[in-house]
């Protein structure tokens, strides 16, 4: 067993908080939480990566899937409500994984305050890349909402209802492409760890399963990664205009 | 063998550390790392300084006392404790890099000695099982099947050390603990408390300041016992288990 060390003042040392079993008060609920959040928005990337792969098809489809996000769930829901629903479940999810990775992030460097003088390589770069891929796509989702959303910092004359021609204008300016195709690689970082890591946080995970939830957090990576991306290198190429 | 050490030296708690550099010849390549530096500890003797204070205890890979970072990797670049860590694992002339575990809640008491006294209390919150005493209970009376037995005795090899805390870039204690808790929560011995078990144990390792896993698999890369990474997710579904019946009852 571990050595309690005797030594002076050192002896003992009491811990340094009162225990609590609190769900959020513990760093398995707090990672919990991260995880179940992390997974809802995974969940509405892949819708929504689905959805902006129409914009190949043309104008028509495209602003007719537009407008059909604002009719979801009709007749039983009223105009634009599925919409709202969705975005608040998204806020929701986006506030709470942004608190649960600040608050843990916060904790895993304070338990770990010195460095060692013989630095190594540590682990791959997609789980080292976490909080900082997380702040650079908190930052993009500000300002794709300002940019697609709201059109409050749009590139030419933003028309609500008219999200095709949106999408060419933000893709014709060198910063748009710039922003998303970086904001874009970094979700693909993000996912491939983050996935993978919400297995193992919900219990998901084991020896058995490790292959299988590999192959599907890469998967998902690359799929959404390339799907995204797909968009401004099609603008670009003029394949869409 | 010729070796240049640089060894953390550190008086005490409240006092600063520098790395310090030292000159070793001599060495057996048979010579284990420990005793190594007890090579080295003679020569300072002898030198009338300070020896450079170390844990050790069993020496044979058991005990988890030899908590040595060497060249960055706890245990050093073998997989197996620093007391089993042999000399010819390292090349004539080379320098070696010693320094203790670091982690908050394992802070240094002197040179590369850490108070892992944290440990110890997660145990005490509840990596036990109660037992009546008195009569010895029958051999028979209580069947474990095979695949849980195995289970168990791979996380009963846990030996305490704490490489994996010095390992985690979060001084996390997810797979210290989670050990225990595999260990004795598949068996029927452990399971009057398996819920208790885990959510004190959990409870006892956020109070002590070690950080949360962020699954990087460092931990289960340096253990020297193979505890493996999947028993981290095992842990978060028992304590995830536990939560949910503590809400019901
Ligand atoms: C507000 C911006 C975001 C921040 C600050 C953020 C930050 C983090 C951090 C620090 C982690 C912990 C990583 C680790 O295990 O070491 C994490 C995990 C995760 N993130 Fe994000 N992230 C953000 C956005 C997203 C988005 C848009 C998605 C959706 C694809 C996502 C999905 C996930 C998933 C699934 C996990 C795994 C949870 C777990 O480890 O159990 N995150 N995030
Ligand atoms: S899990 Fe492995 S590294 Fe951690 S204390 Fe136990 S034996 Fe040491
Ligand atoms: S001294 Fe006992 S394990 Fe190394």
């Amino acid at each position: 067993m571990a050595l309690a060390t005797k030594s002076g003042r050192n002896t003992a040392r009491p811990p340094a908080a009162a225990p609590t079993r609190g769900f959020w008060a513990s760093t398995i609920g707090k990672k919990t939480v991260m995880a179940a959040s992390g997974l809802i928005m995974l969940a509405y990337l892949v819708a929504h990566v689905t959805g902006n792969l129409k914009v190949f098809f043309g104008p028509e489809e495209f602003n007719g899937y537009g407008h059909w996000l604002r009719v979801m769930g009709a007749p039983v829901l009223h105009h634009q409500w599925g919409l709202w629903i969705a975005r608040i479940v998204l806020l929701t999810a986006v506030v709470a994984h942004a608190v649960s990775a600040y608050q843990l992030s916060r904790r895993d460097i304070k338990a770990r305050p010195t460095a060692y003088v013989h630095r190594r390589k540590g682990a791959s770069y997609a789980t080292r890349t976490m909080r900082w891929g997380g702040v650079v796509l908190g930052l993009f989702i500000v300002w794709h909402v300002l940019d697609l959303t709201t059109g409050t910092v749009h590139a030419g004359g933003f028309e609500e209802g008219r999200p095709y021609q949106n999408v060419i204008d933000t893709f014709s300016t060198w910063y748009g492409n710039v922003i998303y195709i970086v904001a874009m690689l970094a979700v693909g970082l993000h996912v491939r760890h983050g996935f993978w890591s919400a297995a193992q946080t919900l219990g998901i995970g084991n020896a058995r399963r490790e292959r299988a939830l590999t192959f599907l957090a890469n998967a998902l990576a690359l799929v959404l990664t390339a799907g995204f991306i797909a968009v401004p290198v099609g603008v670009m190429t003029g394949v869409v205009s | 063998m010729r070796l240049n050490l640089r060894v953390w030296r550190q008086k005490n708690g409240d006092a600063e550390g520098a790395m310090a550099t030292y000159r070793v010849d001599g060495i057996s390549p048979d010579m284990s790392f420990l005793e190594m530096l007890d090579t080295l500890n003679e020569e300072l003797i002898l030198r009338g300084e300070d020896p450079v204070a170390f844990d050790h205890d069993c020496r044979e890979g058991i005990c988890g006392a030899c908590s040595l970072v060497i060249n960055g990797d706890a245990h050093g670049p073998e997989r197996t404790t620093s007391c089993q860590l042999h000399m010819r694992s390292f090349r004539d002339g080379d320098t070696i890099d010693v320094e203790p575990w670091r982690a908050a809640a394992f802070p240094v008491v002197k040179d590369l000695v850490v108070d892992r006294s944290a440990f110890d209390r997660i145990i005490q919150a509840g990596g036990y099982v109660s037992v009546p005493t008195g009569s010895a209970p029958e051999a028979h009376a209580t069947p474990v099947p095979k695949a849980d037995a195995d289970h168990a005795f791979e996380h009963a090899e846990c030996i305490g050390c704490g490489a994996c805390v010095a390992a985690c870039p979060n001084g996390s204690a997810m797979l210290f603990t989670s050990a225990k808790v595999n260990h004795l929560g598949v068996l029927p011995q452990g399971a009057p408390e398996r819920e208790s078990r885990v959510l004190d144990m959990v409870a006892q390792m956020d109070a002590e300041g070690f950080g949360g896993c962020t699954l990087t698999g460092e931990c289960a890369t340096a253990c020297p016992k193979g505890i493996p990474l999947p028993s981290i997710a095992a842990m978060n579904k028992e304590w995830l288990r536990a939560r949910r019946k503590a809400g019901r009852s």
